[in-house]
């Protein structure tokens, strides 16, 4: 095992901030009075900038020094926080991605410029007439008729965690930031502090009281705690008016014995003036807890040890199920007893496993959210973006591989498919157009929903376009569902004009292609004049399947589930009937069939009741005949290796409880096959 | 072509005098096989009829919780089907198969020893009197009066890959 490359990990890290950052931004965007965003954008920056440094990167720690002085003069009302200075700044994080990517790479002019734009945005929004200052400044409004009259003092008492010391946190910088304020008496409380016996020495037992003298607000104070605010206790009370006598004896009476009581006392004591500053100090108090729950939510393991564990939990499952047919055998019952246990335990393993992997679609769909902001910018239209089932949750590596099929029909979607805002209030609808996202899980599969309320997809269009392209055939009768399917054919591309966005018409058949290469489906719907909607419907995992286990011949085979629509009993009557032509009839409708025993060549006699798997994709239909069905199986799959790429009848293997392997079989293929074979019998017939 | 073939294959010794070898028996012969190349000998287990797979690869196993093909190379050289015995192994090796490296069970009628072969005894596969296809052996090794057959797995995978390809295509 060895130790992750420490760049790497800062990269990985860096990206999860400058994430962070962005979404504070688009928040920020929203509500440019949202304080909690300008302190959590402060946050992130001031963290790049920290641990780039550490890290060697030094041009971007310089750059992101001068976004986090922009949002600190934000954050301290100075500058009210504007579209404009946003806008800069969230710019600028794409160029921090670039620093963070090609350290050594040459970045100067871009970074000056950047930073010009950022200037001018901070310059503008420093003007007098802004509103902003209302806006940015409740907090520091109830201190301003306090240090407008001078000196207040405060009464600080703080303490850090055990540990903090060991995170890096130095109390004394603390101390000193405070010192810097005004006039200081601080006392260290040492009565937390152990035996010396148990005494380790990296931890932190000592609490401060400090009595401060300072003309700057409270939230000054508040300030110099900022990064150790999640895990510290803090109260900072004024001590009554500018010159307060109580502030001598208070100093000359170190020894009081209330101050081994902590905060407590002193509060209660100096209640009465302070009542006001209550309010406030409720209001912070939510969010550590918050953000102490989000800290405790990951931990960063990479794909390949989770695959491994995988295949291990595979392997026990395997070793438990003969455990258990031996026990079975046996008349032991202590035996059996523990080889119940072993068999509860690795179920309960494996589901945890397939758990572990899967991970919700929120991650997916937050860069969106940036991607749309752009495309609005870009297009000069109006678009939202509403999202809706974030939890739902899905396998990694599908995630990873929807991300590029998403960007490309979001992008369609904001290019294509909504109108100016001039044509939208031309018919009526709202100037700004509308994006929905959406996932949700039925059965074995997720469904993504990429809807807008747009124009909606011209039937015509497509229908020229095809024809100019050649890839149907003039005045071809093609159902609605057919029609549309057609955006996805290589080549193809409505557009007008070839835009900057989308238009190449290249992108809708790589969706097409990734989409099946994830055994998933493509539905369009599209009303003209009212939007288009294009569902994907992709199954939950790549490494997992529900299937249904049959038997042909001696052999057992895997039907993914998903694929299995109904299984009958072959009557005798229909068995004898169809000895010629392969087809059983369903419902009205003729279904071809494939006897799995023929293909297979198992050589032994049929079981006395056949019976059928019908088995679809979309709308084609098979009838599969196997000997016996055995029943659902969490399905497992392995590839095959490069000596069976030529057996096209099946996807994969899975190992069976037993420890026997079963084939599974390629659902497409067999459609396909018992449809061509169906067209050979009507060409024949 | 035959004098490339008649030259023991440098690769094989790769400048050393002796190589370390596991011996097997198939039909009746002896095989060795460069001994760090085996991942492991394995006991009959359960086979797997691949529908549609070629006879040489017409199996899988389960090795460890992975699917493995199971390779009978007395097809390549030609010779009967044995039956299984007491003595039966399963030999694990790794090959390369288009750049993949890929696990492989060889079917194998016994497993006899671990033993170091002198590249003094070794011969190039004779061009003429052998059944066998000269490139499917990288090279014979004498030993007390009898041959062991060190064969080219890379070769005969290979070819029966190909076969199988042309076999697809037509």
């Amino acid at each position: 095992m060895s130790f992750p490359d420490p760049i790497a990990v800062f990269r990985t890290e860096a990206a999860e901030l400058l994430e962070q950052i962005e979404a504070g931004l688009l928040d920020l965007n929203h509500d440019l009075a949202d304080k909690e965003q300008v302190d959590a954008v402060f946050r992130g920056l001031h963290t790049l900038k920290g641990s780039g440094a550490m890290f060697g990167f030094e041009a971007l720690a310089a750059f992101t020094h001068h976004c986090e002085t922009a949002f600190d003069q934000v954050r301290k009302g100075i500058v009210p926080a504007t579209h404009d200075l946003v806008t800069a700044v969230l710019n600028a994080t794409d160029h921090m991605r670039a620093l963070i990517e090609t350290p050594d790479g040459d970045h100067g002019a871009m970074s000056e410029t950047l930073l010009g734009r950022l200037r001018t945005a901070v310059a503008a929004a420093g003007l007098p007439e802004a509103p902003a200052p209302a806006a940015a400044a409740p907090a520091t409004a109830q201190d301003a008729p306090v240090a407008a009259s001078g000196l207040t003092t405060y009464r600080i008492h703080f303490s850090l965690p055990v540990n903090a010391m060991a995170n890096g946190t130095n109390p004394v910088g603390l101390l000193n930031e405070l010192r810097d304020l005004g006039a200081c008496t601080i006392r260290a409380d040492r009565s937390r502090v152990p035996a010396l016996d148990d005494l380790v020495a990296t931890d932190l037992h000592v609490c401060w009281d400090i009595e401060l003298a300072t003309e700057a607000p409270r939230s000054a104070i508040e300030d110099v705690f900022i990064f150790v605010m999640d895990e510290m206790e803090l109260s900072v009370e004024p001590v009554g008016a500018p010159e307060d006598a109580r502030a001598a004896p208070a100093a000359a009476a170190p020894q009081a014995p209330a101050r081994e009581e902590a905060i407590m006392p002193a509060p209660v004591a100096s209640a009465p003036p302070v009542a006001a500053t209550a309010a406030p100090r409720a209001a912070p108090a939510p969010l550590p807890e918050a953000r102490q729950a989000k800290s405790a939510e990951n931990v960063r393991v990479p794909a390949e040890r989770l695959d491994e564990l995988m295949d291990r939990v595979g392997e026990l499952v395997i070793a438990q199920s003969r455990l258990s047919q031996l026990a079975n055998a046996s008349a032991d019952l202590q035996l059996r007893a523990v080889s119940e246990d072993v068999e509860r335990l690795s179920g309960e393993l494996r589901d945890t496993m397939m758990v572990l992997r899967m991970v919700p679609v929120a991650q997916l769909f937050s860069r969106f959210r940036r991607l749309v902001h752009d495309l609005a910018i870009e297009t000069g239209k109006k678009i939202e973006l509403i999202t809706e089932g974030e939890t739902t949750e899905v396998d990694k590596s599908v995630v990873e591989r929807l991300a590029d099929p998403l960007v490309h029909l979001v992008r369609n979607s904001c290019d294509h498919g909504l109108e100016t805002p001039e044509e939208r209030l031309a018919q009526g609808k709202p100037a700004a157009g509308r994006i929905f996202l959406s996932a949700r899980q039925q059965a074995g599969e997720v469904i993504i929903t990429i809807k807008d309320d747009g124009r909606g997809i011209s039937r015509d269009h497509v229908r020229a376009k095809a024809e100019s392209s050649g890839l149907i055939a003039p005045n071809a009768a093609l159902s609605d569902q057919e029609l549309l399917q057609l955006i996805f054919q290589p080549g193809f591309s409505t557009a007008q004009q070839v835009t900057n966005l989308s238009g190449r018409g290249v992108g809708m058949d790589v969706v097409k292609r990734t989409i099946d290469a994830l055994r998933g489906t493509i539905n369009v719907v599209s009303h003209t004049g009212e939007g288009s909607e294009i569902s994907l419907a992709i199954p939950l995992t790549l490494a997992i399947i529900d299937g249904l286990l049959v038997r042909v011949g001696s052999g057992r085979y895997v039907i993914p589930l998903s694929a299995v629509e109904e299984c009958l009993e072959l009557s005798i009557e229909e068995d004898m009937r169809s000895r010629g032509r392969s087809f059983i009839s369903l419902r009205d409708s003729l279904v071809p069939f494939i006897r799995l025993r023929d293909l297979f060549m198992t050589g032994t006699k049929p079981d006395p009741f056949q019976k059928v798997v019908v088995i679809s994709t979309g709308a084609e239909r098979v009838g599969l005949v196997v000997d016996q069905i055995i029943g659902d199986h969490q399905t497992v799959i392995k590839g095959m290796s490069k000596l069976h790429h030529d057996v096209a009848t099946f996807s994969g293997a899975t190992i069976l409880g037993d420890g026997g392997v079963a084939l599974i079989l390629d659902v497409g293929h067999l459609v396909t096959a018992g449809q061509q074979q169906e067209a050979q019998l009507r060409a024949a017939g | 072509m035959s004098e490339a073939i008649r030259k023991i294959p440098e690769d094989l010794w790769s400048g050393r005098e002796e190589l370390e070898v596991l011996t097997f028996d198939i039909a009746g012969e002896m095989f060795a096989l460069e001994a760090v190349k085996v991942q492991e000998i394995l006991d009959l287990l359960p086979e797997t009829t691949v529908p549609g797979a070629k006879r040489f690869v017409g199996s899988v196993i389960n090795f460890r919780g992975k699917v493995i093909p199971l390779a009978d190379i007395r097809l390549a050289f030609g010779m009967e089907a044995t039956k299984t015995t007491i003595d039966s192994r399963i030999i694990v090796i790794e090959l390369e198969i288009e750049e993949e490296p890929t696990l492989v069970g060889i079917r194998t009628d016994k497993v006899n020893e671990v033993t170091t072969l002198m590249k003094a005894a070794g011969e190039p596969p004779p061009s003429v009197g052998m059944r066998w296809r000269p490139d499917f052996i990288d090279c014979l090794v004498r030993r007390d009066g009898e041959f062991i057959i060190i064969p080219n797995l890379h070769t005969i995978f290979s070819a029966q890959h190909e076969r199988s390809h042309q076999l697809t295509q037509a």
